[in-house]
């Protein structure tokens, strides 16, 4: 009796583990996935976005438009033409979906004091900053994602001659991109104010043509 | 506004949201778990497990079952982990390696939720959401099911029984969890998160790079992550993941998950024991231990100091545009001061005093509110220390809640606040013993000894948060935290419910002109400095080489 007590309740265990598998496991999300692929496909789906607008809209999928990416996820964009995101830890080259994740360096950590000291001077060197003017935060440090799809709004800023002048765009019609691609805080108290690269640089190619 | 101001006003709202819901879910509660019906499904899970649902278990026979469930969920999760290669929805995914893969099936059996893998590069979609998101549930559940029991051996006299372990677990983890987590879900979804069944497939970018655009069940998990306060991502950058934590609206939502249970059950705790200001006091205490760190994080990130922080002029480094300081040190509080672990940023680049306060919020044992349940538990073991320790100022017996704290009662309470510094402290100091450990720190000097601290402690203490930089995949770290998470969920908990099935035994003892009173400002004061003072003076000389020791070179 005493030694097959405890044979018992990892059997009765097995047992009831098994029933809530069902339940919890696969009814559950199951459910939830048909739920949100009626009532929010756009968002279920990964917020894709396209180069024509409304991408989320219906008739996107077969329109002339091409699925770019997420509105959510950041990715990578290099040259003066474009808005740059911040700098990402997320794989060899940043932006990796596959390899999400934070440098993990700490604040006294002498790599991440260079790697800041060389990514202000390269910001400041492409956007015609003097040697002393401030660089926002978050144009000079990795995000904890490595896939950070927005910059600060000074961020944006301090990009936006230099778009305008690769892009030749007038600087006001660049703002106003900016302007338009700008968050402020949700309920104005969460979150911060932000900048979602891909929706900008996407309003700027549109802009062109 | 400031950003300082709209952090002071979203923990404010917070606050606001969790006093709001905390009570009629904590009525709730207090009505599932003394209900006499059974659901029909609840039924159907009885008779598939051959469980008598009338029976009531001594605290013996109440462990045995826990056991015997959670050996049951450990085996489950190791061999879905070892087959997902062969089962569907594995996105091509094989094997895990053995070490990891019973490292990760403790983790999440124990509501720790460390990961040595990365969901995206390792796991499937069936084996997150029937393995890993099952256990998701009912980890969650075993711990509620614990803080039920021990109310009972309060409630209860002159019995040896506290309930039946099977309904506890599947009324917590049907008419609790499930619903919450559905509607959260729900909110999650409509907020952005991801919720589909596809597989990853390359896009081009805007700019003609290649970016792999990802799916997955993401929302259904999110919800019972943070509601369960078990903290596991589904992908490596768990809440800083877009498509796990889009925005601040999410982020909030989040935060409110995590929350609800564990001060809900305090709630639950006042009606059950008869006396809500008993409630009241022990919720004074969680907040007011989780205020002060949210104030220290805060503050620490926002002075930003660090040779790199200060040199980029803001505390950056592992954030979140979208979530900024304020929202990230308030995520960063929360989820240290429950048993969640969860993260929306990288708690290794946190500046010293904010990393060493995530790191006390652990090591207090996770009371400020705690994880669902160990929350409630382990802060009534505190509760027994402080009247102890009263009693013995003015010479008397210490009772708590009509209980008499006998030696018997005494010893257990004392053994239940050695175990975990034991593991924690103990596991640190080996690792730290030996080369190869030490070769998986990231950060040289006193941060990489934090690191290695941290990793004890969020394993000792089933949190499952880290200093990501630490290379925790290697067969030392996976089997050494697992046996930390292993004895640091279940030998606390078969401690409680001795202590439980102790006192069940008592008669009641009426309150005398002489009792220490345990329901009023006072004694949550007296309650605090017992937490501060027992839970945290065990710490202090390994935050003295950790945090503390960087902060102030």
């Amino acid at each position: 009796m005493t030694a097959t007590a405890p044979l018992r309740q990892l059997f009765a265990g097995l047992r009831v583990l098994l029933a809530l598998t069902l339940v919890l496991g696969l009814a559950y999300p199951l459910a939830i996935t048909g739920v949100a692929q009626i009532a929010a496909p756009g968002n279920a789906n990964g917020s894709r976005v396209s180069t024509v607008a409304n991408a989320n809209g219906p008739g996107s999928e077969g329109g002339a438009g091409r699925v770019v990416g997420s509105d959510l996820v950041g990715q990578p964009f290099d040259g003066p033409q474009w808005f740059h995101p911040r700098p990402s830890a997320a794989g060899e080259d940043g932006y990796d979906t596959l390899a999400s994740g934070a440098s993990n360096l700490g604040p006294n950590n002498p790599d991440l004091a260079a790697a800041v000291q060389e990514r202000l001077t390269t910001y400041r060197a492409e956007n015609g900053l003097s040697a002393g003017q401030r660089v926002p935060a978050d144009a000079v440090t990795a995000g904890a994602s490595g896939l950070d799809p927005d910059i600060s709004v000074e961020n944006a800023r301090l990009q936006s001659a230099r778009v305008a002048r690769a892009r030749s765009l007038a600087p006001a019609a660049v703002a106003k991109a900016v302007n338009d691609a700008t968050k402020g805080r949700t309920l104005g108290i969460l979150g911060e104010p932000r900048v979602n690269v891909l929706r900008l640089n996407l309003a700027l190619d549109r802009l062109r043509r | 506004m400031s950003a300082t101001l709209a952090a002071v006003l979203q923990a404010a709202l917070l606050a606001l949201c969790v006093g709001l819901l905390a009570r009629p879910i904590g009525t709730y509660l207090a009505r599932v778990f003394t209900s006499e019906r059974h659901l029909a499904i609840e039924r159907v899970i009885y008779r598939v497990g051959g469980i008598d649902p009338a029976a009531d278990q001594r605290w013996t026979a109440y462990l045995a079952s826990l056991v015997g469930f959670s050996a049951a969920s450990i085996m489950v999760l190791f061999a879905f982990l070892q087959l997902q290669g062969s089962l569907p929805l594995s996105l091509g995914f094989g094997a895990m390696p053995t070490d990891q893969a019973l490292n990760t099936a403790i983790s999440f059996t124990t509501n720790t939720n460390w990961q040595s893998y990365a969901g995206e590069s390792a796991l499937g979609h069936l084996v997150q959401m029937a393995g890993l998101a099952v256990q998701n549930f009912v980890s969650a559940a075993v711990g509620i099911a614990v803080a039920i029991a021990v109310i009972r051996g309060f409630t209860r006299s002159h019995t040896d029984r506290l309930g039946n372990f099977w309904v506890d677990l599947v009324r917590g983890s049907i008419r609790v969890l499930l619903p919450i987590a559905a509607i959260g879900a729900v909110v999650l979804v409509f907020g952005g998160v991801l919720q589909n069944l596809a597989g990853p497939h390359d896009v081009t970018t805007l700019s003609g790079a290649t970016q792999s655009q990802l799916g997955g069940p993401v929302a259904s998990q999110e919800a019972i992550k943070e509601l369960g306060t078990n903290g596991g991502g589904f992908f490596n950058a768990n809440s800083a993941h877009p498509y796990e934590n889009p925005n601040p609206f999410t982020n909030f939502a989040e935060l409110l998950l995590i929350l609800l249970i564990p001060f809900a059950l305090v709630s639950a705790f006042g009606t059950l024991v008869g006396d809500r200001k008993q409630a009241r006091t022990v919720t004074l205490v969680m907040a007011t231990l989780l205020g002060l760190m949210i104030v220290v994080t805060t503050v620490s990130e926002f002075a930003h100091p660090g040779i790199a922080a200060q040199l980029a002029g803001g505390a950056m480094e592992g954030k979140e545009a979208r979530f900024g300081v304020g929202s990230s040190t308030l995520f960063a509080s929360v989820t240290t001061g429950t048993s969640t672990g969860a993260v929306n940023a990288a708690h290794d680049s946190l500046s010293p005093l904010a990393g060493g306060a995530v790191l006390l919020n652990m090591a207090l044992g996770e009371i400020a509110p705690g994880g669902t349940g160990s929350g409630l538990y382990g802060m009534l073991v505190l509760a027994m220390v402080a009247v102890f320790i009263a009693g013995l100022m003015v010479g008397r017996t210490p009772e708590y809640l009509g209980k008499k704290l006998g030696p018997a009662q005494i010893k257990l309470v004392a053994l239940y606040i050695l175990v975990t510094p034991t593991i924690v402290l103990l596991g640190t100091a080996v690792a730290l013993a030996f080369e190869g450990p030490r070769g998986s720190i990231l950060n040289a000097g006193p941060h990489g000894l934090t690191e290695v601290l941290y990793a004890f402690t969020s394993a000792g203490n089933n949190n499952g948060s880290a200093f990501g930089g630490l290379s925790a995949n290697t067969p030392f770290y996976n089997l050494a935290l697992g046996a930390a998470m292993l004895l640091g969920r279940f030998l606390p908990i078969a401690i409680v419910l001795a202590l439980a099935g102790s006192l069940g035994r008592q008669g009641p003892t009426p309150a005398t002109a002489g009792t220490l009173p345990t329901n009023t400002t006072l004694f949550a004061g007296l309650l605090l400095g017992v937490v501060l003072i027992v839970a945290g003076l065990t710490y202090l000389p390994a935050l003295a080489l950790g945090p503390l020791a960087e902060g102030v070179r």
